[in-house]
């Protein structure tokens, strides 16, 4: 079995829903994202979500465009991203980690090469935002073979017809970008996903991640419970960035406050 | 006007396919959330395709609005000063808003309102794709909103006014280098925002499938009047046929009618900024590798590490790091000529331009005469080239200005 797929089983088991934080790579530097890493499971976070910093993240509002930028001022390359991980599984071989990015650096540096290394690092999962299901299949052998769920997005605006389609073949779970918008901006309704889960429980047995938009421990219980996981990343962006100096580097302090805030969602998920 | 005479087996002019490639080109590299509504633009634009009545709804609007057929014009001033071929001007920068771009924007606004949008947005480099939106919602009554990088803003104040004269609201977009790039990345936000009431009109054959398909098919009407004109004129094909490449779209339409006449040589002319070997260009082709971005796979400039590189051209039109994938798999299988012109020699090429045909040409075109100055005295004085002279050059003025040291 997965990481990704025992992790869930196992919070079945003690019914509850995954909080799954966010951290983007390298942002502000090495140092800092690697200790948000290693911190993250005892603050709380079921799984792990790392963005790769991209130059152009189109699905991405200011703060995750920012957080990228500075992983890319403290010159992060793809390779540096699966370091993080293979590090990270040192200490830790139960949290599921899934990457988050956009596919040109995936591209450049080669798909099958990429999905080689991912697997070997201790990657269990890929959010590739603008490789839709019509385009997956340069993917798919390579994710497969390595043991890497390709996780499947499905929008507000995936209609029925379309949904079958999209979660055709999807493993690990179903990530629900639960408003049409960017990150960071706004967020859905409690009837909205009370409306839209329904819909998805029918078309698919996996667990459903909602994630854009979920900001407080508040949400993050609630879209846990409608829902299996709840994805936060601008939320405690925010407050990493909130602690850092005029040249953009870490504060006393940084680690610690975004690991608080963790600990806060992971106890409103346990409520 | 719309390309749709049936393609010739072993055609050239067949792309794409179901999947949107020209090759290994195109495709819909999109966010799910955008993925439904590039389908359903995809679906309008088959059905408007074979619909006679929306062609002659668009015939009568190119006709009478924008003011087709533009003229072609023997520059014989120019041909004796350069010595060689004779060089036709395909007039473009005579429509109305005063480039190319009006034959796509009239097109894509009479599909958004076929398809029942009530919102426009797009992006803007120079300004004349952004004018030419603003322009056709003005005309139809319809509020829109146009990115243009904040550095654009800045080098292309007339038409950033031209726009809000015409009721668009203006957004300067301030990531990245403030430039195309950033603008269009800024437009695919907005439109996952507000997928409801709102038609994305792209400007360039580049973007998800449908778009750079379908905006060929639009500007195609530039090479279709050439070829009747010119077989008026000389009674046949021309030898040569030379346009600026940022996006691509003017070249795109320019060559796409003659991509199976093979005794005629496409010739595309990309930015070269300070010159390919500084590094400071907008040369895709020339000087980047395939990747993915803005939902199409084709020729990028990026660094090792799949990173985007800004690019740098005189004109703000043609500074974009991508290219139009038509374009990318034209470049592989050798069909269309890329080469590059440097910002000083477009703007020697502006200036010979203004003075031997009394044409202020926008800089964009005056890249493709840049090359046609290097091509035309290389030939016989009974060849022919045929440039597209695709926008006028009143933006452009400030900036030329600027760069010549003259205080306005």
């Amino acid at each position: 079995m997965s990481r990704i797929a025992a992790r869930f089983a196992e919070l079945k088991r003690q019914g509850r829903g995954a909080l799954i934080p966010f951290l983007e790579a390298w942002d502000p530097d090495r140092t800092t994202s690697m200790a948000l890493l290693r911190g993250m499971p005892e603050a709380g976070a079921d799984l792990i979500e790392i963005g790769m910093p991209f130059t152009d993240p189109m699905a991405d509002g200011p703060i995750i465009q920012a957080a990228g930028k500075r992983g890319l001022a403290a010159g992060v390359k793809v390779a540096d991203v699966l370091t993080m991980v293979r590090d990270f599984r040192m200490d830790d071989r139960q949290t599921p980690v899934i990457l988050m990015g956009y596919l040109n650096p995936i591209l450049s540096y080669g798909i099958e090469r990429f999905c080689t290394d991912a697997g070997q690092a201790g990657v269990d999962g890929l959010i590739i935002v603008d490789l839709p299901t019509e385009e997956a299949d340069m993917l798919l052998p390579y994710s497969n073979a390595n043991g890497i769920d390709f996780i499947r997005l499905i929008a507000p605006t995936t209609d029925d017809a379309r949904l079958p389609h999209v979660l055709n073949g999807g493993s690990g779970f179903v990530y629900y970008v639960s408003i049409t918008g960017i990150t960071g901006t706004r967020s859905a309704t409690a009837e909205d996903l009370a409306t839209a889960m329904p819909r998805l429980r029918q078309a698919t047995q996996l667990p459903v991640a909602i994630g854009f938009g979920v900001r407080t421990p508040e949400q993050a219980g609630a879209a846990s419970r409608i829902a299996d996981a709840a994805v936060v990343a601008s939320a405690l962006i925010d407050t990493l960035s909130a602690h850092l100096d005029a040249d953009g580097q870490a504060l006393p302090g940084a680690v610690d406050a975004v690991l608080n805030q963790v600990r806060a969602l992971a106890v409103a998920v346990r409520r | 006007m719309l390309n749709i005479a049936s393609p010739i087996p072993n055609s050239l002019r067949t792309g794409p396919n179901e999947r949107g490639r020209f090759g290994e080109f195109g495709g819909r590299f999109v966010a799910e959330t955008l993925m439904p509504l590039v389908l359903a633009v995809e679906h309008a634009y088959a059905a408007a395709r074979a619909d006679p009545a929306f062609d002659a709804d668009l015939r009568h609007h190119l006709k009478h609005y924008v003011g087709r057929p533009s003229p072609l014009w023997f520059a014989e001033r120019l041909t004796r000063q350069l010595g060689g071929a004779k060089i036709y001007f395909k007039r473009d920068e005579l429509n109305h808003t005063g480039s190319h771009k009006a034959n796509n924007c009239m097109g894509q606004i009479l599909l958004a309102r076929r398809m029942g949008k009530t919102r426009i947005i797009a992006e803007t480099g120079a300004g004349q794709h952004g004018v030419a939106t603003a322009t056709m919602c003005a005309l139809f009554g319809l509020p829109c909103t146009i990115y243009m990088g904040a550095t654009d803003v800045e080098r292309q104040s007339p038409n950033v006014f031209r726009m809000k004269l015409l009721g668009a609201e203006v957004k300067a977009v301030t990531s990245g280098a403030g430039t195309l790039k950033d603008a269009m990345n800024e437009a695919m936000r907005d439109w996952v925002a507000n997928v409801g009431d709102t038609y994305y009109l792209i400007g360039t054959v580049a973007g998800p499938h449908p778009y750079p398909m379908m905006v060929r098919d639009f500007q195609s009407v530039i090479g279709e009047e050439a070829k009747m004109q010119l077989q008026e004129a000389e009674g046949r094909l021309p030898d040569a046929a030379v346009a600026c490449i940022g996006g691509g779209s003017n070249a795109m339409g320019l060559f796409h009618p003659f991509l199976d006449d093979a005794s005629v040589r496409l010739i595309g002319v990309e930015a070269g900024g300070h010159g390919i070997a500084t590094g400071e260009h907008a040369a895709s082709l020339t000087g980047g590798r395939p990747g993915v971005l803005h939902g199409n796979r084709t020729y990028l400039l990026q660094d090792d590490d799949g990173q985007i590189i800004e690019g740098h051209s005189i004109s703000a039109g043609l500074d974009y790091p991508g290219v139009g994938p038509e374009h990318s798999w034209l470049h592989d299988i050798g069909r269309v000529e890329y080469v590059s012109a440097t910002d000083q020699e477009a703007l020697a090429a502006f200036q010979l331009c203004t003075r031997t045909e009394g044409i202020i040409p926008a800089l964009e075109p005056a890249h493709a005469l840049a090359h046609v100055a290097r091509l035309a005295p290389a030939m016989k004085p009974d060849e022919i080239i045929l440039m597209n002279l695709c926008g006028r050059g009143d933006k452009d003025i400030f900036a030329v200005a600027d760069h010549l040291g003259v205080k306005l």
